[in-house]
């Protein structure tokens, strides 16, 4: 086990069982281990809780010794003239700092960490543009509930407000899309505000938090104490759901005959896979799993009917659609879900579990309200129906999954074959996950290939799928693939990334090359922005303003991704043939002192099939061009 | 659409007006109007928001309010259950042959003079917000030069103490 104080138990019993972390940093802590699980439960301050007393250092050096003590090990960023004073103790602490080529890339190296670690991720940079090219990741950590803490300079407190060099009001600009942030000005501020700022990133509802550190509070001395007191008092995240609401809800389920298990990031985010499971395997309900929740639910499982959504199975977007009660878990009724909320899933009531209150009903009204952490609340409502279906018998759901059954053999996911002659993206993405196999990580960037990469690779655990769901972040893929490999550096870590997505944020290439950071990057080289190119294929015509990016067959192919990927220092490689896929999968499989990049030739005609069009309802489900599933079947 | 008034107790802390604010414009909740000030606790105020939302949305205002770390504690105050007052200071055209109508008209408000000048005068009143309406429909004649107006401020009626319970449950 890792010295920081993981967010869950389940991920500390897997690390302590051997799973696969760099052996000495288990080593390094395992003297620690009990300790540390003894004070998490009481401390709201992450890590050990090691008593330090009182020692005069410079604000800079409280930073350091603060993320040291905070259980922190891996560290992103990317020094400036407002965070230079932080940058020199940094150089004698025992983290590892990934020096990036571009703050974007060291904040969604920050979420691929936190996401695979479920510990707080961090990245640090300098005032002013050094700030605010962190803004997007930290909106994609807010939008998708990451733990994560971004630690900006800032210009000396005498000179804030006067437009002073690299001066932005960093604090102001990321207010709405952060769970909280701080400007500090006085270096005795720094301890307590670091613990509260990994406090409030990994507690409740995970998110962001930005910690901006005027450049004198840096440089002034103050008195160095651990643990600080945290004082957060509009600050109590409910964790434990209302017994009686957990009974109201195992009534539900004890009275329903279709119901579905509705499950989101939230339950990965809670690392409550197991419990999910045991519920699931029990009410025998249906199970579906949103984009952010790929993976929680196996894939393989009898009961799972896949993803929902725009481009979700029918399966599932039928299940939710017919279904007389949704018991959601983690999940907030998101647009690409419900399509037209008005009629998304007219006949169910719904069970609404979320740590967050603010989700509840705030999309759809829930009848069973359960605030709380699903952590828990999971096993509480697995006990409550047993009790009830030991009273009231369990439900008979033989016509509810044998309808859905004939649904999922009747519309399977599958592609047809581009007439172009080129291989079919869909193809290229289920062989990685075939040939790497579950225990893999695969991240995606955001347009056709992620849609392709959440429907083909088969996903048997939580935390082997990353994505940038809610904000939808192109170039989200390189660098949150790079914070993926190290903090999981014993898995094989693939980015399935577009053409355009790669160009967004290729440039932590270098990165990944010089730090050895072996990511594996497949380039689905459609040669245009597809998603977009997709929409405008069916609702513009086919006019093509704007998304030929000119990289694949027969073009320009500027930029040469080969030979830019042999500049960064990488393995790389071209596939233009569909018998070429394997072996070209295997050759970057078995390299692994670099990274390797593959660029897939593929077809620009390839559609992301089922799908939802924006501004309908789910029952509009399209499994291919005009063409709705047969509902015969219906009652 | 309804109005609601919600008291907010908040942390004294840099920036959390521009976090209430902001919360409002971007969620795209309505503000009807917004005091703040000090509390008898230091270290702590108390914003009194009024807000035009349905019941569905309140709810949603109140929860997201809540996510606002600052934010210790959110009551909504119903007009039966809390007094509340706003208060009106108007500058009002009034020369030697109008002054006395004004100064009479004001003294029906319970309002107070303020301020004379020979083509002018302020008066300052305090009360529900439909009163001073009253009060401006009865100045309009004589000629409004300026009207400057707080928010709303409420408090629940009886002995109990918002920011007793608050410290006491944080």
């Amino acid at each position: 086990m890792s010295k920081g104080s993981p967010i869950s138990p389940s991920l500390m019993a897997t690390k302590s069982a051997g799973a696969p972390k760099a052996p000495e940093r288990a080593d390094r802590s395992a003297d620690t281990a009990a300790v540390v699980a003894d004070l998490a439960a009481v401390s709201p301050v992450l890590g050990p809780n090691t008593v330090v007393p009182p020692t005069v250092m410079t604000g800079s050096q409280a930073i350091v010794r603060s993320l040291e003590e905070l259980g922190v090990d891996d560290i992103f960023g990317l020094p400036g003239g407002a965070i230079l004073p932080t940058y020199d103790p940094l150089m004698a602490s025992s983290m590892n700092h990934v020096l990036v080529r571009h703050e974007q890339g060291a904040g969604h190296a920050a979420q691929g960490y936190a996401m695979v670690t479920g510990r707080v991720g961090v990245c640090i940079a300098t005032s002013g543009p050094g700030a605010t090219n962190l803004v997007t990741a930290i909106m994609d950590a807010h939008m998708d509930s990451v733990p994560l803490v971004a630690i900006t300079g800032q210009v000396s407190s005498g000179v804030i407000g006067t437009d002073a060099f690299q001066e932005a009001d960093i604090v102001g600009i990321t207010m709405p899309i952060t769970k909280h942030s701080f400007l500090v000005t006085d270096p005795n501020d720094i301890p307590h505000v670091m613990a509260e700022a990994f406090h409030l990133a990994s507690t409740g509802r995970p998110g962001p938090v930005l910690v901006d550190i005027a450049k004198d509070a840096q440089q002034g001395e103050m008195t160095f104490s651990w643990p600080p007191r945290i004082d957060l008092p509009g600050y109590r995240p409910v964790t434990r759901g209302h017994n009686k609401q957990v009974r109201e809800a195992a009534k539900l389920i004890a009275a329903a005959s279709k119901p579905v298990l509705y499950v989101g990031g939230g339950v990965v985010k809670a690392h409550a896979s197991a419990e999910l499971r045991e519920l699931a395997e029990l009410t025998g309900a249906p199970v579906v799993t949103t984009l952010m929740a790929r993976g929680v639910f196996p894939d393989s499982h009898p009961q799972h009917v896949g993803m929902p959504g725009m481009h979700g199975t029918v399966s599932a977007v039928t299940a939710l659609q017919q279904s007389d009660l949704l018991i959601t878990l983690g999940a907030r009724f998101d647009d690409r879900v419900t399509g037209i909320l008005k009629t998304f899933a007219p006949y169910a009531k719904v069970i609404h579990a979320d740590i967050d209150p603010a989700e509840i009903s705030k999309n759809r009204t829930a009848d069973v309200p359960i605030v709380g952490s699903v952590k828990e609340i999971i096993p509480e409502l697995t006990e409550a129906v047993r009790s009830q279906f030991e009273a009231s018998g369990t439900p008979d759901l033989t016509t509810w999954w044998a309808f859905l059954n004939n649904l999922k053999e009747t519309y399977p996911l599958g592609w047809t074959e581009p007439e172009d002659g080129l291989s079919a993206p869909q193809r290229v993405i289920e062989r990685i996950g075939a040939l790497t196999g579950p225990e893999g990580i695969y991240v995606a960037g955001v347009g056709q290939h992620q849609m392709w990469a959440a429907q083909f690779i088969k996903y048997e655990r939580p935390h082997a799928w990353l994505n940038s769901g809610g904000a939808g972040t192109m170039g989200y893929a390189i660098p949150a693939a790079m914070g993926a490999k190290v903090g999981d550096p014993d898995r094989v870590v693939w980015a399935i990334d577009g053409d355009g997505c790669f160009q967004m944020t290729n440039q932590e290439l270098a990165t990944c090359a010089i730090n050895k950071i072996p990511i594996k990057v497949a380039i689905i080289n459609n040669s245009s922005l597809g998603m977009v190119r997709q929409w405008q294929t069916l609702f513009y015509e086919g006019r093509y303003s704007n998304t030929d990016l000119n990289t694949g067959h027969d073009t320009v192919r500027i930029p040469d991704f080969v030979k830019l990927a042999d500049a960064y220092g990488c393995a790389s490689f071209r596939c233009e043939r569909d018998e070429d896929i394997d072996a070209t999968i295997q050759k970057a499989l078995e390299i692994n002192d670099r990274p390797v990049v593959i660029d897939f030739v593929v077809s620009p005609n390839s559609m992301v099939w089922p799908m939802v069009p924006a501004g309908v309802s789910n029952d509009q489900i399209q499994v291919a061009r005009n063409m709705t599933p047969e509902w015969e079947e219906e009652d | 659409m309804s109005r609601h008034t919600l008291s907010v107790l908040v942390e004294d802390k840099p920036g959390v007006l521009t976090r209430v604010a902001s919360l409002f414009a971007r969620r795209a909740f309505n503000i009807n109007s917004l005091a703040v000030g000090p509390t008898e606790v230091p270290g702590m105020s108390r914003m009194t928001v009024v807000v035009d939302a349905d019941g569905d949305l309140i709810e949603q205002v109140t929860k997201q309010l809540n996510k606002l770390v600052n934010v210790i504690k959110i009551v909504e105050l119903t007009s039966e259950s809390s007094v509340q007052r706003d208060h009106i200071l108007v500058k009002v055209r009034a020369d030697a042959a109008t002054r006395l109508q004004v100064t009479q008209a004001a003294d029906l408000f319970r309002a107070s003079v303020v301020d004379v000048s020979t083509d002018s005068v302020v008066i300052e009143a305090t009360g529900h917000p439909e009163k001073l309406t009253a009060l401006l429909s009865v100045l309009e004649p004589f000629g409004i030069r300026e009207i400057v107006q707080s928010g709303t401020l409420a408090v629940g009626r009886g002995s109990r103490s918002m920011s007793d319970r608050a410290l006491r449950s944080a």
